[in-house]
């Protein structure tokens, strides 16, 4: 074991964002170039100008969470296929913040594990925002969710997910504006289509005066409609069955696909 | 033994490397690093081996891991030299190593010396 190996256990177990580069064709097959977002390549794969092409395009591969096999010349030239690199992204995993400490989002919680995500909860009510509540969480957080996502939103991105789930307009609707404000890839909010002010939110009608202070929604988000909860799994708990429901509609940009954001109404 | 989770990539064989490692084994790594056409795992799967013959991970739906680990156990018995095996789908032969589900993966067989 060497000294590469032993930076990308601790970038790993970091949570640290790290790529792996391995010549699988070429004249140095088992070639390894170690690659980091700010600092310097460790390894080489034999040449520094493939090196430099190749921790480009690793660097890109990392932000996109995609890991793939590439080919170049034996410089790093494109269109050639002397050398065949395989790029490793090791990004860290997606987040899924959930506000609302209720089952429905402890059940929500545990298909998000399932599927890697990084969870939070978010509640302002410390009596329901507990760690105990919400065991597969990785952290469970009191505070109002517009607040938590003035302090937080900035570190979401297209991977990430927002799922409002409080129920009430007085915390779901600044939620879903907050939310609106950030980059996530995913916003899900559940409740009644009657729900009149949260719908207004969705529909982009929604105004400043109507509660907070908080900015209107920009009108160019697009939303689809509603989704029942399974209608496969009668017989388990209602929400269990609107977790596994909401599950496959989750998008993120992991796939490389543009994400389209997309309001998700679960109703009973 | 860990759990198996889905295979997983190297996050997910780290303890299991870190234990051999710490025992003094050598290890093989296995990567899956390309797929044509429908394939069982992801690019980035990974099945560790350890020089006794312990695995961790799998790069496939369960089809090559047996082949896989022949080949590891190779490249550590041998001089360690990487190797880049192919597996396309079961010919005719009952006994051919193959994918089922009609794809072909590229496996990266190395050993972690790096």
């Amino acid at each position: 074991m060497g000294e590469l190996y032993e930076a990308l256990r601790e970038a790993l177990r970091a949570e640290e964002p790290i790529a792996l580069v391995s010549m699988v064709e070429g004249p140095r097959v088992g070639a390894k170039l170690l690659v980091r977002p700010g600092a310097e390549a460790l390894g080489t794969l034999g040449d520094a100008d493939l090196d430099r092409v190749v921790g480009r395009d690793a660097l890109g591969q990392l932000a996109a969470g995609a890991s793939a096999t590439r080919h170049y010349g034996l410089h790093g030239e494109a269109r050639q296929r002397d050398v065949s690199a395989f790029i490793e992204s090791y990004a860290p995993p997606p987040r899924m913040v959930i506000f609302g400490a209720v089952d429905f989002t402890a059940a929500l919680a545990r298909v998000a594990k399932v599927l890697g995500y990084r969870v939070t909860v978010c509640d302002a009510r410390a009596v329901f925002a507990t760690p105990l509540r919400f065991p597969d969480a990785d952290e469970v957080v009191v505070d109002w969710p517009d607040r938590y996502l003035a302090k937080a939103g900035d570190d979401l991105g297209p991977r990430d997910v927002v799922c409002v789930l409080t129920h009430d307009p007085k915390f779901d609707v600044p939620a879903i504006v907050a939310a609106l404000e950030t980059e996530v890839g995913y916003l899900g909010a559940m409740g009644s289509r009657r729900t009149a002010s949260t719908t207004r939110v969705w529909r982009g009608s929604w105004r400043p005066s109507d509660s907070t202070s908080a900015p209107a929604p920009p009108r160019r988000r697009r939303y689809r409609s509603a989704r029942r909860s399974s209608p496969s799994a009668r017989g388990a708990p209602v929400p269990r069955r609107c977790a596994t429901t909401t599950a496959p509609f989750i998008r993120d940009d992991r796939g490389g696909d543009p994400c389209r954001r997309r309001e998700l109404a679960l109703r009973r | 033994m860990a759990t198996i989770e889905d295979g997983g990539p190297m996050r997910e064989v780290l303890s299991d490397i870190d234990r051999w490692l710490a025992a003094g084994k050598r290890v093989a790594v296995a990567r899956v690093v390309e797929v044509e056409g429908s394939g069982p795992r992801e690019p980035g799967a990974t099945m560790a081996v350890s020089e006794d013959g312990e695995v961790a991970g799998s790069v496939s739906g369960g089809c090559v891991e047996g082949a896989v680990l022949t080949e590891a156990l190779e490249v550590l018995g041998g001089d360690g030299t990487p190797r880049l095996v192919t597996y396309g789908i079961s010919d005719d032969d009952a006994f051919a190593v193959g994918l089922t589900c009609g794809g072909t993966i590229h496996v990266l067989v190395e050993p972690l010396d790096w």
